[in-house]
Formats: structure tokens, sequence, C-alpha cells
């Protein structure tokens, strides 16, 4: 044991105890566990691909809120806090409570009458083939390809943090991953999206507790911070009336109408890899309480990851700086909950914290895996490539892709240590997709002279749109005043107004295309679109029961939240 | 999710138990010998020893209640 600590451990940021490795290894231990356990309930594709629908709305709600919760993602926004300061909180209120809430609401109801098995079986059922070959080759590739970039970069993680080799830490996760979600397929995915929920609230909680212990309360760490950056780090909106007035550079419109109505509405209604896991809920109250219970959770998910980057802001003795302007001994915003982590937990509870993060990464690998292997199963291979197997065969199949998927995962991991310019474009590339898949959506449900050719061209049209203007900034950077309407603005303020403009084209171009081409006879477009369809009952429940009261309840207290931290 | 098999609350159960038992065994461990250099700020706290305590008294709830010969 002790060799291998040696072995794993040289230039690090922080320093485990063996305890801390125990604990590490009891984690690869339960998820692998749970995979074999669960392989006996994996055997027909609707077990495989879809946990059996049998998942209640607590389980699908916040597996649904932890295949957004990955390690990047935590230390990501934990870095933008410190770099921001509590503006970067509007990603986790505004940029997705009411798009969580829209997508149980409004949206749920749609997915879960077409029984459909994925976003693009939606886009086929409501468009044609055509549409959903699109959206699900796009889909595959850049779900498998994220998943490699997210794999190199927590492997990068692992090593600044622990002294981890990098070809150890990617090829035991990749490993561990391929053999659960083959073995158990969804519902092994969803299992241990799950326990990564827990785990990381047990493993980061402790650090804003302890935090606001020392500096002594919320009120005296905003003075504190403000002694040392500004008084726009402590507000969310009043510094939002010009570009210059804070410290991200955006304007309150790019944030309301770019992230609020346009990105975060894509991303939580329309990616398949949080979508997926709404889809598996048992009843219509199931699947329309899961995102709301996930909206309710998402609320506070600021304690454990903006709150730990605002109070390195104010306890921290060093300044952390930008990735490239690292200095020799220095460190990047994207080291503050490691730092924070350090500074309060010792033996054991670092173990956990560090456990969280890994688990975190693994939950979100598997997540995309496993999205990929149902839409290249259903959406691909079964539609464009064998269209008459057995169940049996599909099952093969996603097991195999599965494993196809995991080693594509690691060869692009590996590829992207060759060339670290890949990782930006990947992830640049995938943000395409998601406005205009937002529009193409949404006007499928709600409107139902929207034809096929609208839909596949107002889709196609939109995703150009996006990589153009993208393309334009990037070759001359001047554009971004036409762009994002201020030569001021961030990147985080250029992908606001990139999604709005993505959007707006997807929404006029399937518009005029629809009124020119003829709509789908309505008898096709039962269980579809609004005003076809008849919703089904969720039964004569109590008040308390039902999922617009607590739509209505999660949305009083973002207001008020907004309106504390104004 | 209840009705066939081991629930998944207790497997929930059973990872908070053991870590929680860990990190309190270690938290009592540095408590009877405690490093010249506290290792982590409010060291005096002693978060390892109630924290792990608080997650082994959570996971031992789950693992009673989710225990499979306990589900109808």
């Amino acid at each position: 044991m002790m060799a291998a600590i040696a072995l794993l451990s040289s230039d690090r940021l922080v320093h485990l105890s063996p305890v801390d490795f125990v604990i590490i290894v009891f984690y690869f231990a339960l998820v692998l566990a749970i995979g074999f356990y669960l392989r006996s309930r994996a055997n027909t594709g609707e077990d495989f691909f879809m946990a059996g629908r049998e998942m209640t709305a607590w389980v699908a709600g916040l597996s649904f809120l932890s295949a957004n919760l990955g390690a990047l993602e935590l230390m990501g926004w934990a870095g933008s806090a410190y770099q921001y300061g509590i503006l970067a909180t509007h990603w986790y209120w505004i940029g997705a409570i009411p798009a969580m809430l829209f997508l149980a609401l409004v949206m749920m109801p749609f997915y879960y009458i077409s029984k459909t098995h994925s976003v693009p079986g939606y886009l086929k059922l409501r468009f044609g083939e055509s549409s959903r070959a699109l959206s699900a080759i796009s889909f595959a590739f850049m779900t498998v390809l994220m998943s490699g970039v997210n794999m190199f970069a927590m492997a990068k993680v692992m090593q600044i943090v622990l002294g981890w080799d990098i070809n150890f830490s990617i090829w035991i996760s990749s490993l561990t991953v391929a053999v659960y979600v083959a073995l158990g397929g969804l519902r092994s995915a969803i299992f241990n999206e799950v326990l990564q929920f827990f785990l990381i609230w047990a493993g980061a909680l402790l650090i804003p507790i302890l935090g606001l212990y020392e500096t002594g309360g919320w009120s005296h760490l905003k003075v504190l911070i403000a002694q040392r950056t500004s008084n726009e780090y402590v507000h969310m909106w009043s510094g939002l009336g010009s570009f210059t007035t804070n410290p991200m550079g955006i304007h309150w419109t790019g944030i309301v109408f770019g992230l609020g109505a346009i990105l975060s509405m894509g991303y939580w209604t329309t990616d398949f890899l949080v979508v997926q896991r709404i889809l598996t809920a048992k009843d219509i109250r199931s699947a329309e309480m899961a995102p709301i219970i996930g909206a309710g959770f998402k609320m506070f998910v600021p304690l454990i990851v903006i709150l730990p980057g605002l109070l390195g802001l104010a306890v921290l003795p060093m300044k952390l700086t930008a990735e490239s302007a690292v200095a020799a001994g220095g460190h990047s915003y994207n080291d503050v909950l490691p730092l924070m982590l350090a500074r309060y937990c010792g033996p054991g509870l670092l173990g956990l914290g560090i456990t969280a993060l890994i688990a975190g990464f693994m939950s979100g690998m598997a997540g995309n895996v496993s999205a990929f292997t149902t839409v290249w199963t259903y959406d691909i291979y079964r539609a464009l490539i064998k269209k008459d197997a057995s169940d049996h065969h599909y099952v093969n199949m996603g097991r195999w892709t599965t494993v196809v998927g995991v080693l594509i995962s690691v060869g692009t991991a590996y590829l992207v240590m060759q060339f670290a310019s890949i990782m930006d474009y990947v992830q640049a590339l995938f943000s395409f997709f998601i406005a205009p898949l937002f529009g193409t959506v949404i006007l499928g449900m709600l409107w139902k002279r929207a034809s096929g050719p609208g839909g596949f061209w107002g889709l196609l049209c939109g995703t150009a749109s996006s990589i153009g203007m993208w393309t334009w900034v990037k070759l001359d950077p001047s554009a971004l005043r036409y762009v994002a309407l201020s030569p001021n603005a961030k990147a985080l303020a250029q992908d606001m107004y990139q999604a709005l403009w993505s959007f707006v084209v997807c929404v006029t171009v399937t518009v005029v295309v629809s009124l020119m081409t003829k709509p789908k006879p309505d008898a096709e477009l039962t269980g579809l679109v609004y005003g076809l369809t008849e919703v089904p009952s969720i039964g004569n429940l109590p008040l308390y029961q039902k999922p617009i009261f607590w739509g209505v309840v999660v949305s009083v207290v973002l207001v008020i939240l907004n309106i504390v931290m104004w | 999710m209840h009705n066939s098999g081991i629930s998944i609350w207790f497997f929930i159960g059973l990872s908070l138990l053991v870590n929680g038992m860990l990190i309190t065994g270690a938290g009592i461990s540095e408590y009877m010998n405690p490093p010249k250099i506290p290792t982590v700020v409010l060291f005096h706290l002693h978060a390892n020893i109630w924290w792990g305590a608080i997650l082994a008294a959570f996971g031992a709830l789950y693992c009673y209640k989710f225990y499979p010969k306990h589900q109808s």
C-alpha cells in the first residue's frame, strides 16, 4: 500500500494519507460491485438503454442533476467564482432553474407520451429521418469527443492536485466506467450518479461551513471580498446595467436572454445527456417531478461551488491567476477548490473530497458514454444500418458500443495530450448544437405548422450560423463588437450572444421554410405537438403532491434568492 | 426501485457509513496523536471527528431502512 502511494505521489498540490487512499479504493470497489450486481437486470433493450423506465422521481431527479455536476464543472465554476465573484451564480439560478421547470411542466409530457428513447428519436417522430440523422450523428460524435476531452482534463487535474501519472488516471477511470456501464447499462450509470451526488455534498459541504466560521459569517465575508477586489464581486444584478461595471464584461440582456432564455433552455431541455435521465421515470408524474426535484437542489449547489470560490477570494494568502499566466509555484483559478479542500480537510476528509471529484468525473463520463450508446444503437445503427435485428442483438450492440465509446474517448484524450488546442475547439463545437436544437424542438412541440423540411433546415442553418460567428471572431477578434454587442465582452458573454443569434436564425429559417412547405397531417402529430395531444392526468392528488405546486415553490424561492443577492 | 433487488439507497447508506467511520477513526487518531504543526486551518475544531460521525449516522440510518430483507 505505502509503495503504491509513493509510486502515485510526487509533486502535488495536496498530500493524501493512507486513510484517504482507502476511501478512494473503497469507492472504486463499490461502483464495480454495483455494476456486477446490476448485470442481471440489464437483459432487454428497455432495461439496458432506459433503465427499465422504472425510476422514481427522486432517483431520476438526482441523476438528472448529477449528470451535470461533474468534477470539471465543480472546479471550473469555483474558479469562475474566484475570477468573476458571485456573478457565476447566474449559471446555477437563472441559467438553470427556469429551464428545468420549463422541461418539467411544458416539454416533459411530449417526450414522455411519445415514448421516445432519445431527443433525436423525438425529432424523427416530429420532423422525419433527416432531422434525426443530423441531430444523432452530431450528438454522438461530439459526446464521445467531449468525454475524451474531459478525461484528459481530469487526468491533468489529478496530476497537478495529487501528482498522479496521467496514463494511470486515464486508464483506471475509463476501464472502471467501461466495466460498470457495459454490465449494468443506464441503470448502473444512474445508480452511480446518485451515489456521486451524495459523495459530492458529503465531501464539499464542509468547506463553506468552516469557511464561514473562519471569516465570521456571510456579511463579514462580503466585506473581506470587497476589500480585496471590489463591491461588484458580491452583487448579482446591480452591476449588469453596463458591460464595463462588472467583472464578467456582460450586460443583463446577455444573462436574461442569452443564458436564461436560450442557452440554458437548450442545455437542460434538449441535451440528451440530461434528458435521458428523466425519460427513465416510471410514470408521467415522476417525469414531471424529477426536473423540479433537480431544480430544488440545483439552487443550493452554489453553496458547495460558488461559495468556496468566494471564500478563496477572502482567505487564500496567494493570488490565483488565469491558466495561461501561472508562474512557477503559482496556482490558477481552477485550483481554488482543491486549495480550499487542502485548507480545511484533514485525513479522511481530504480523501472524501478527492473521491467526490473522481466520482464526479467518472459519472460524467458514464453519462456521456450511456447517452452515446443509446443514440448510436437506436438512432444511427438501428435507423440507418440494421433495422430489423432482435432486441438481444441491440443490447449486445449497446454493450460493445459502451466499450468502443470509452476507447474512442481514451484516444481523444491522448490526441488532446499531443495537440492541446483541440480541447478549445471541441468544447466550442459542442456548444454550437445546443441553442439551434432547442429552437427546433420547441417549435416542433408548440407549433403544429412546423414542417419536416422546416425543422431540418432550421437546425442546419442555426448550427451553421453558430459555427460561422465563432469562426468570424476567431479570425477577427474585433468582430466581437458585432456578435456580443460590445468590444469589452469576455468569452462567456460571447457564448451567450452566439447562442441567442443562432436560436433566432434557427427559428426564422424553420418558420419561413415551414410556411413554404407542406405540413404534416394532424393525425401524425398526435402525442407530439401542443394542441393535438391529450396529456394524461396525474390523478386526483392533493395540492402538495402536484408538480405545478412544487414548480411554483421553487420559482418563488428563486426570486427571493435573487432579490437577496441583488 | 424498492420492490426488486437491492435499493440504490442501501448502496448510498453503505458508502456514507463506511466513509463516515473511516473519517471519524482518522480524526480520533489525529486527536490522540496531534501533529506538532496543525495540518489544516481550524484544526482545533477536529472537523473530521464530528463530520465523519454525522455521515456514519446518516449512512447507518439508510442501511437499516433500506436493508434488502426489510423491503416488501
